[in-house]
């Protein structure tokens, strides 16, 4: 997300509506329903849901069916990738409902855009767009509820309150059960959403505590729940061969001979199209289990028109961005005075270069998809974040009506923004169309790490100039990026609101760009995730160039009176303070060898100050021994037991990138392809990491990402206070920090 | 193919599969129990983890012809001892779970480490543990749960959950 995009909590129109009525089997059912939203979101807009949110224009529908026997069904909209969204969201309904936790039962809701728009995890987007729309949804169930009660006794609505799964009458100490009063309340007229009273939080009694992840148990006794647990009569299996190469096409393969293999069922070219999202060229097996088919796979010597990107590598990027970076930046991003004649007249200048690596997502659960078609007619489970898009992709495709296709959200086994596309189940939906059979088709290991729209690489040149006290005066930017057709490539692009802007007068962010047909795309904190790295490690070497406390320098920047719209300076300043006090900074005594290391970033809506503690051993081995987290996200932490577990995911996931993430080029071809060369962190390298939450004023925002970027910079700051030796690239180079 | 009896999770099976084919898929494709996982295919994330006669290994890399008579212990059957069950309501306990996709393969690898060392030491359990990837890094709460299903305080410099 660019750093300090505003985004609005969404607002109810007076077009909302509540649609309630009797549910199957009795009971009450509520759903709140945008048409407007919906009708657009069918055809024509759903494809950018990710990339451009109408956050200003709420897509909001969910789903409560109340049970005679007071059993309350909440459906979770959007797909859950281990973010919690499936517990958070429905907490937010049975709060304002008041209904007991335990009471309350969760379903998975299927793509459906006309029911549910913005299905889809990302963007840390999920609290800040249903906080309020969701609240709103449950607290109308109540008011009905309370209506229905009112009714049946003869008395005034406003006479009545209720305790969880209860209607209560003061006056005469009358009581009625929620499922006492569903048939009723079901005949209602509902309220419109905005006129419904919202509980005041000091109340809450589900937002706010500790609520378990709600497939905890199915989780630990292995019941099925993600995409490749999908198992249908007459399913075969398949794999799916690509070009290692981008843009590659497949000319041959010796079909006969493969097909002959055992249980192999059908071989087949696929010609593909030039969409690297959509569905590349390569060969198709189709076997009676999947072992065969990836048996198969590996006798397979196709001829490949490597195409246009044959030539490409890691190297010749390097060498190209060295060319470009000293000259001229090809476009000025951003230009505040005269930074020129500001680095002229400034008592030191300080100048560094920083990069970093493509890097993968790899979600442990590999990309796959089951595809079934019946006549025309496709149903699809997958395990994906984003599955309109999906839908529009193979609608697009296969030439096949939208509305035509169904597809169930499964239970993701990792997401980090590899799934918010949906090349898999265009694929799937390919193989299964000429098979005539249920088909699950799985990528390898190999297929995920050689296939995935990477986090782009990128190369900085830093120039900046202090006066004579070491205030920071002048800075002046060059970053080499990538492009493809001439435009940034997706996650490749420097906001020009990156901080230190507006805090420093004379400044200028230039970039220059050089092509490549890499695919890319968002990955966990997009952007973020690399521009902490690169603006809070030069931060830091500028803070000792200033001969300057590197937090005392950052808060001399934070204090100046320079807060601009979307970004609120003093509460970064409450949060670097309060990591400062909580980590012990400049007052701790520190074993020997060990440092800390200090770094702060704004994304996704969220403020977050990080400390590492660090060693670095002889022999180069880094390690982090703690990590202190402080976060602003606003007035509530909703689940704070999830909410602790996801900042401390993100923290470590962090460090992981830091400590061994990087995918590299040649010929061509991604040169990784399992964890052996592409080491996630495990638990020796993961730190305990201390998590805490200031509490401000401010509507709530997510937790999937923001936790993530500080730590990359805060470990780097801490190598450097432990070595005296400054990383500049990633990942972390441990033999350049080598002492025997 | 050929035909194997396995001994799952206390009860005799009877597969059908090529001899090379290994337990992982012989678990997830032929018998369809889906809760042990497949992640990499190459013994180095830990997700197909599953216990051979009390002992943890990567089933995506055990053939089932070399399976024999020894007992197989998969996420579904772990409960039926005192100490997986323990391992299990640790997790649900600690909240470990974030996507979950690992949890199985952590589950059994945390209770076979019990089953040998009731109280490991934090070396013993990096060491047991560090085969096993958590791609969404959960390891303070892994730690945490081993911890409880020992009976062991909270690790030091952990936070309590």
């Amino acid at each position: 997300m660019n750093a300090h995009v505003k985004i609005e909590t969404p607002r109810l129109s007076r077009r909302t509506m509540l649609r309630a009525g009797a549910a199957a089997g009795g009971g009450l059912f509520l759903s709140a329903r945008l048409p407007g939203i919906a009708a657009a979101a069918t055809e024509q807009t759903a494809a950018r849901t990710l990339n451009a949110p109408t956050l200003n224009a709420p897509a909001l529908n969910a789903y409560v069916k109340i049970a005679p026997d007071g059993l309350v069904t909440i459906v979770a909209k959007n797909p859950e990738c281990g973010q919690g969204v499936k517990t958070m969201l429905p907490m937010l309904i049975a709060e304002e409902l008041d209904v007991d936790w335990k009471d309350v039962r969760i379903v998975q809701a299927m793509n459906d855009p006309v029911t549910y728009p913005r299905q889809f995890a990302g963007g840390s987007l999920a609290t800040p767009m249903n906080w309020e729309p969701m609240r709103r949804v449950g607290a109308a169930g109540r008011q009905m509820l309370i209506q229905a009660a009112a009714d049946t006794w003869g008395v005034p609505a406003g006479e009545c309150s209720t305790e969880p799964g209860l209607v209560r009458h003061g006056a005469s100490g009358k009581s009625l059960r929620y499922g006492e009063l569903a048939a009723r309340a079901a005949t209602v007229a509902p309220p419109k959403l905005e006129t419904v009273t919202l509980k005041d939080p000091k109340t809450f009694r589900i937002i706010g505590r500790a609520q378990a992840n709600i497939d905890g148990p199915a989780i630990v006794s292995g019941k099925p729940l993600y995409g490749i647990d999908v198992e249908l009569p007459g399913m075969k299996y398949a794999v799916f061969h690509k070009c290692p190469v981008f843009y590659g096409r497949c000319l041959e393969a010796n079909i006969p001979e493969v097909k002959a293999m055992p249980g192999v069922i059908d071989l087949h070219v696929i010609e593909g199209n030039k969409d690297l999202g959509g569905l590349s060229s390569g060969v198709a097996v189709v076997a009676d289990s999947w072992w065969h088919a990836n048996k198969a796979r590996a006798a397979l010597t196709p001829q490949w028109d490597e195409g246009p990107f044959g030539g490409h590598s890691t190297d010749g990027y390097d060498a190209r961005a060295k060319t470009l970076a000293p000259a001229a930046p090809q476009q000025i991003l951003r230009k505040d005075g005269d930074v020129d004649a500001a680095l002229a007249g400034a008592a030191k200048v300080v100048e560094a270069e920083y990069s970093y690596p493509f890097v993968s997502h790899q979600p442990l659960e590999p990309q796959n998809c089951t595809a079934r078609w019946d006549g025309d007619k496709l149903e699809i489970w997958t395990s994906t974040q984003n599955p309109e898009p999906g839908r529009q992709l193979i609608a697009k495709t296969l030439g096949v009506p939208a509305d035509h296709i169904a597809i169930h959200m499964m239970r993701c086994g990792g997401g980090f923004g590899r799934r918010l596309s949906n090349d898999y189940m265009v694929e799937a939906a390919t193989i299964a169309k000429r098979a005539g059979v249920p088909i699950k088709l799985l990528w390898s290991r190999e297929d995920d790490m050689r296939h995935d729209m990477y986090r782009p690489g990128g190369y900085h040149s830093f120039k900046a100039g202090l006066d004579t006290s070491g205030k920071l005066v002048a800075w002046k930017t060059h970053f080499v990026t990538f492009s493809r057709d001439g435009k940034v490539v997706n996650s490749g692009d420097l906001a020009p609101s990156e901080f230190p802007a507006h805090f420093v007068p004379d400044l200028q962010f230039g970039t220059s760009m050089m092509e490549t047909l890499i695919p890319t795309g968002p990955m966990r904190a997009p952007r973020s995730n690399a521009m902490s790295f690169v603006h809070q490690s030069f931060l830091d070497e500028l803070a000792h160039a200033a001969g300057q406390d590197p937090i005392a320098f950052q808060l001399a920047l934070l204090d100046q009176p320079g807060a601009h719209e979307g970004y609120d300076a003093p509460r970064m300043a409450a949060v670097v303070r309060a990591v400062a006090e909580r980590s012990g900074w400049g007052k701790r005594k520190l074993p020997p060898g060990h440092a800390l290391g200090f770094a702060q970033y704004y994304s996704h809506q969220g403020y977050f100050a990080e400390v590492v503690e660090a060693s670095v051993a002889a022999s180069g081995r880094v390690k982090a021994h703690k990590v202190w987290v402080v976060g602003d996200v606003g007035s509530q932490v909703i689940n704070p037991l999830n909410a602790e577990n996801q900042v401390q995911g993100a923290v470590l996931d962090g460090i992981g990138q830091a400590l061994g993430l990087e995918i590299t080029f040649a010929k061509g071809r991604t040169q990784q392809s399992n964890f052996g060369e592409y080491p996630l962190i495990r638990m020796a390298d993961a730190p305990p990491v201390d998590v805490h939450f200031l509490v401000s004023n401010h509507p709530p925002t997510g937790l999937g990402e923001p936790a993530l970027p500080p730590v990359i910079p805060a470990l780097c700051n801490a190598v450097f206070a432990a070595t005296g030796k400054r990383v500049r690239s990633l990942p972390i180079d441990q033999g350049m920090l080598k002492t025997v | 193919m050929a035909a194997y009896t396995i001994d799952l999770n206390g009860r005799k099976r009877s597969v059908e599969a090529d001899a090379d084919m290994p337990l992982l898929w012989v678990l997830r494709d032929v018998v369809g129990a889906k809760g042990t996982k497949f992640g990499c295919g190459a013994a180095y994330c830990g997700a197909c983890t599953v216990m051979l006669d009390g002992a943890a290994i990567r089933s995506c890399q055990m053939p089932i012809s070399r399976v024999g008579a020894r007992k197989v212990t998969t996420i579904e059957g772990v409960g039926a001892s005192p100490v997986g069950a323990r391992v299990q309501a640790a997790w649900l306990e600690v909240d470990v779970a974030q996507c979950g996709y690992c949890q199985a393969g952590q589950i059994v690898a945390a209770t076979a480490l019990l089953q040998k060392t009731p109280k490991p030491t934090d070396a013993e359990i990096e060491a047991s543990m560090n085969g096993n990837l958590c791609r969404c890094a959960t390891y303070n709460r892994i730690r945490t749960a081993i911890h409880k299903a020992a009976g062991m305080p909270t690790p030091a410099g952990e936070v309590a959950a």
